[in-house]
């Protein structure tokens, strides 16, 4: 049990983490869907940083598909669906609405940008 | 029975210029010679039932209720195409539609006259064996409810002249998949079935990864493709992609029939799905038909596959129609 405490401080040093600090919390971007789009369009996410997606609906049920950041989720309104998303490569990346939800589905889409 | 003879030979698909999708012809090529006879007997024995010769004909994304642009035609495709099937000389046993029957409405009635309108369009076939699933634009909205009471199930199985045919449904749950229940009874299906048994599997999405980012895929198409895996003869039809598309896969080969409403751009060559541009100089262009023939190369039969589009005598001042037609007497 030492052992693991010396091994979890010594990687959060590492990190910049001194004593007496909480480590941060991932970065919580809130995205909107309404039909047929996402708001904001574009959203920008750092390589290598582990950020949380608060995703809503503020109408029917929306889907979010983006295989390069592993996301398949179902928004269904009322309610919060989060998804954490740690980016491994660069590049721009679309996500589609993945639940089908009117007559401007087929193009309802937004970007991640990773830096 | 000679260990040359391969099982797959024995599924002609033939497509003919119909403007609508294609028609395929079944067991012509098997029945033709004494390999072929001894095949069909041996598959007869295996499956319950002896496969013999007939064709079908799939139409798809007929969009009844959509209207320009890009197509600003509404349903004279889908009414041509009809026309066209029924100036055949010899008629198709069944015609499969691959969903999309209509275009959605929220506007209350409009829906399901959306979809009597498609019924009485429908109906002018002289073919009465029609079969259908839905597409997300018939079923996606009201998890199917709507499209059930004037259509039926939206995923069943029926044999035909020694052919397993499946609907699957892949657009009621809103998402691009079939679900843990329609996959167990898929699985529960195929229990009786030989390996040998030919399967012709209709749906609406692709089964298979073909551009997840315009939604051309099924989440859980993989599973469905395993439990055909075992089955030595398996064609996937289906639409949503509008354009023809042609993806064999270990032994399954997948067939994508275009619209009868609009056409999409091929995805390797863009990445913005935007329906292509009406011509009116050519108003049925990308609308056109799929010839499909089998070749033999060696003793490996091999299917050709060959695109004619289809023109409007009516909008371009051709005569592509009777053209095409001439072309289907000559199968």
């Amino acid at each position: 049990m030492k052992t693991t405490t010396t091994v979890l401080a010594a990687a959060l040093l590492a990190c910049g983490w001194l004593p007496g600090q909480t480590p941060a919390s991932p970065k919580v971007i809130t995205i909107t869907a309404r039909r047929f789009a996402y708001s904001p369009p574009e959203v920008r996410l750092k390589q290598g940083e582990t950020v949380t997606l608060v995703l809503k609906s503020a109408d029917v049920t929306h889907g979010m598909l983006c295989r390069a950041l592993k996301i398949d989720s179902d928004i269904p309104p009322g309610q919060e669906t989060r998804v954490t998303v740690t980016p491994l490569k660069a590049g721009d990346f679309t996500a589609i609405c993945n639940h089908f939800c009117g007559p401007g589905h087929g193009n309802m889409k937004m970007k991640f940008i990773v830096e | 029975m000679g260990k040359s003879i391969d099982r797959r030979a024995f599924l002609k698909l033939a497509g003919t210029g119909l403007g609508a999708g294609a028609l395929y012809q079944v067991g012509a090529a098997a029945g033709a010679d004494s390999r072929g006879l001894a095949l069909t007997e041996l598959l007869g024995r295996q499956n319950g039932e002896r496969v013999t010769p007939f064709s079908f004909v799939q139409f798809s994304d007929t969009h009844v209720g959509f209207e320009g642009p890009p197509d600003p035609l509404g349903t004279r495709a889908f009414e041509q195409a009809v026309e066209t099937v029924n100036a055949l000389p010899r008629q198709p046993d069944l015609v499969l539609f691959t969903g999309d029957l209509t275009h959605d409405s929220e506007k209350e009635g409009e829906a399901l006259a959306r979809m009597r309108r498609f019924q009485e369009i429908a109906g002018r076939l002289k073919v009465k064996n029609l079969k259908f699933v839905p597409g997300e634009h018939d079923a996606g909205l009201d998890g199917g409810m709507l499209y059930r009471t004037v259509f039926g199930a939206t995923h069943y199985a029926f044999d035909h002249r020694g052919v397993h045919f499946i609907a699957l449904d892949n657009v009621s749950q809103g998402k691009p998949v079939l679900g843990p229940e329609q996959l167990a009874w898929l699985r529960k299906d195929l229990a009786r079935f030989a390996r040998s048994a030919p399967i012709v599997v209709f749906t609406h999405r692709p089964l298979f990864d073909l551009k997840p980012e315009w939604e051309w895929y099924t989440g859980d198409g993989d599973e469905v493709m395993n439990l055909l895996a075992p089955f030595d003869n398996v064609t996937v039809l289906y639409g949503h992609i509008h354009r023809q598309h042609d993806f064999q896969d270990g032994h399954a080969r997948h067939l994508a029939a275009r619209s009868l409403i609009f056409a999409f751009p091929d995805p390797a060559l863009t990445d913005d799905k935007k329906p292509l541009p009406f011509d009116r100089s050519a108003p049925f262009r990308n609308l056109g038909i799929r010839r499909i023939d089998l070749a033999l190369q060696g003793q490996r039969p091999v299917l050709g596959v060959d695109e004619v589009e289809l023109t409007s005598r009516e909008f371009a001042g051709t005569v592509g129609i009777q053209q095409i037609l001439k072309g289907a007497e000559s199968l």
